[in-house]
């Protein structure tokens, strides 16, 4: 493997100078605290020096010629990271979901699934996961629907398409917080002399039998509810897929089928659709994966309202106000493989398709 | 011929009745906040302020939320600024440098982009204490950075994917080494990217809420939790609050409306290539 080994003598002394410079400062703060503005950069800083450190040694590596273990000593301290903050994390947390840590001291004392067997039986969980079916569903659903009924609208080269897409884009960049709070105004259940929001709208329209107690309802119509800000930050991005979906459709090919005599909706129906296949699998990827872990928007939404809630709440007040660790650990677990079983798949055959070619 | 103009007014309508709907919202954020106190009443929410237009929410929601928005901005930065510089190194190396399993080590990283965070929560916090990071914005910052790799690398892997290697080959026979050829020519032409990138984490992590919540201690808040607080407390009015929310959604929203065109390409990327 080894190609060729090219001395350089200005490139060894900025890799001993980068590997000094690093390890002093490691010495350096490892005996000391490093505050800025008030804050403790003390960690910050040894990683930066570990990091300055590391170049160093990247240094001497590129001095080797052989580009791909330099590549690959290059990518590694992000592989690191990501092997320590995502799979050891999850690793770490399976652990703690096997044991029966709970109050504010760890014990790791081996419980098997007993956890598990809780929550499978736990009213709180099963609701919590028959809410996010609903949401998951309706979500979806009123995405897809709705982002392919407004790409087709907007395909119809009619003036002011670009506005009309930046109009439905833009709840994209709102957080899911701002936007709950803002509906929790608008879907306000108060009736008679409070009412306000846009039951106050349909009060003055005359349309009082569309006047909602919206995610106040009985559940599980109460959820179904939540779906409309969700829909309203999400449906604009599905539009944008199912868009340029459209659009990288060759309009030779809907031209021969013109002459063939499709009608217009028949060219969408048997040439459109089929194409756009691919597309809605992507959107229903990345919108599931976002609904099963559905969180701000229904804290922002709803205050944790037991009637919402989903199990991301769950997992947050049973950890952090039950201290009942292990419990948390076992929720956010299953809602781990509740997303990897809709997206590992998805990323195999990604992987796949890469290395086929 | 008649049909069709009924056609097209039929669609008119329905994106204007649509168009309508998406905007309900910031009409009621605007409306509300350019009430005078006087006439904030819940019963005439969607009426237009009768005694001229007034800032006086503004001004209130600002006091509310100004060490907040400050705290944001200052870990916004950062954390949009590394994460891009990181993710380009990555996604150079994935694209142009490819050795055997790096496609699967993409994979491997590109799954941590999914994980709902309370899988690792626990851990997280737990070490964050450790290292002696928890309750600050340096720490959270750097856990913005580190689940941020998986996109910012998806992002600049496809950019840099769709260079020919042709202008790879020219740098090589030029005898321009590995770092030679990213610092002379790949990153010249990352700038679209860049914008991109940063961009989208801008954005990311100025809305992010459960990293926020649960690694700051409350003179750290960044503003989705302070306002997620503002929200549930009985002290503050409500037309405060929306003068608040638009305040807190304002950055996200510029960057929208002035990088729009940036901001759709990192969604899109986001949707990773069917």
């Amino acid at each position: 493997m080894l190609r060729s080994f090219k001395f350089s003598s200005p490139k060894l002394s900025l890799a001993i100078l980068l590997m000094l410079i690093g390890t002093i400062s490691i010495y350096f703060l490892s005996n000391t605290k490093l505050i800025i503005a008030g804050s403790n950069y003390t960690s910050i800083g040894i990683l930066a020096s570990g990091l300055i450190l590391y170049a160093g040694v990247l240094v001497i590596m590129a001095m080797f010629e052989n580009e791909t273990i330099l590549s690959i000593a290059m990518l590694t301290p992000s592989i690191v990271a990501v092997a320590i903050f995502v799979y050891g994390f999850i690793a770490w947390s399976v652990r703690v979901s096997l044991s029966q840590w709970k109050g504010l001291l760890p014990d790791y004392t081996w419980v098997g699934l007993q956890q598990y067997t809780y929550l499978f039986h736990d009213t709180r969980f099963l609701i919590d996961v028959r809410n996010t079916a609903v949401f998951t569903v309706g979500f979806i659903a009123g995405c897809l629907i709705l982002g392919l009924g407004l790409a087709i609208l907007l395909d119809q080269r009619l003036k002011g398409e670009a506005l009309f897409r930046g109009i439905f884009l833009f709840p994209m960049s709102i957080s899911f917080i701002a936007s709950g709070v803002v509906w929790g105004w608008l879907m306000n259940p108060a009736t008679g002399n409070r009412i306000t929001g846009i039951n106050l709208i349909f009060q003055s329209l005359g349309l009082n039998s569309l006047i909602s107690l919206w995610h106040s309802s009985p559940q599980p119509w109460g959820m179904v509810f939540t779906v409309i800000p969700a829909v309203w930050q999400l449906s604009g991005f599905t539009m944008a897929l199912y868009l340029g979906g459209i659009r990288s459709i060759s309009d030779d090919l809907r031209e021969a089928a013109r002459v063939d005599g499709a009608s217009e909706f028949e060219i969408y129906r048997y040439i459109i659709l089929p194409i756009l296949q691919p597309v809605t699998l992507s959107a229903v990827i990345i919108l599931g994966h976002m609904s099963l872990k559905i969180f701000d928007l229904i804290v922002a939404l709803g205050h944790k309202d037991l009637r919402l809630d989903v199990p991301g709440i769950y997992m947050w007040t049973t950890t952090f106000d039950g201290t009942n660790y292990a419990q948390g650990a076992a929720i956010g677990v299953l809602m781990l493989v509740s997303v990897a079983i809709l997206v590992v798949p998805y990323l195999i055959q990604n992987l796949r398709t890469e290395t086929e070619i | 011929m008649n049909w069709r103009i009924a056609i097209k007014t039929l669609f008119y309508a329905i994106l204007i009745i649509l168009a309508l709907f998406y905007l309900l919202p910031v009409y009621l954020l605007v409306l509300t906040g350019l009430k005078p106190i006087s006439e904030v009443d819940l019963k005439t929410m969607w009426a237009l302020p009768t005694a001229g237009i007034h800032f006086d929410n503004f001004i209130a929601g600002y006091k509310q939320l100004a060490p907040n928005l400050k705290n944001s901005l200052a870990m916004v930065i950062p954390e949009a600024l590394l994460s891009a510089l990181l993710g380009s190194f990555n996604g150079y190396l994935l694209a142009k440098w490819k050795f055997r399993g790096s496609n699967l080590i993409f994979s491997l990283i590109l799954f941590g982009m999914f994980i709902p965070y309370q899988s690792i929560l626990i851990p997280l916090v737990k070490f964050m204490q450790y290292i002696k990071l928890y309750g600050d914005l340096p720490g959270l910052v750097l856990v913005h950075i580190i689940y941020g790799i998986p996109i910012t690398t998806l992002i600049f892997r496809n950019y840099y994917a769709g260079i020919g290697t042709e202008i790879l080959e020219a740098g090589r026979i030029d005898g321009a080494s590995l770092i030679g050829i990213y610092r002379y020519i790949m990153f010249p032409l990352s700038a679209p990217s860049f914008a991109v990138v940063i961009i989208w984490q801008f954005t990311q992590a100025w809305n992010e809420f459960l990293f926020a919540v649960i690694l700051t201690n409350q003179s750290h808040w960044p503003v989705t939790v302070a306002l997620n607080n503002l929200a549930g407390s009985q002290l503050v009015q409500w037309n405060v609050l929306m003068a608040a929310t638009l305040l807190a959604a304002l950055p996200t929203l510029l960057v929208y409306i002035f990088l729009g065109r940036f901001f759709l390409r990192g969604l899109m990327a986001g949707a990773l290539k069917g």
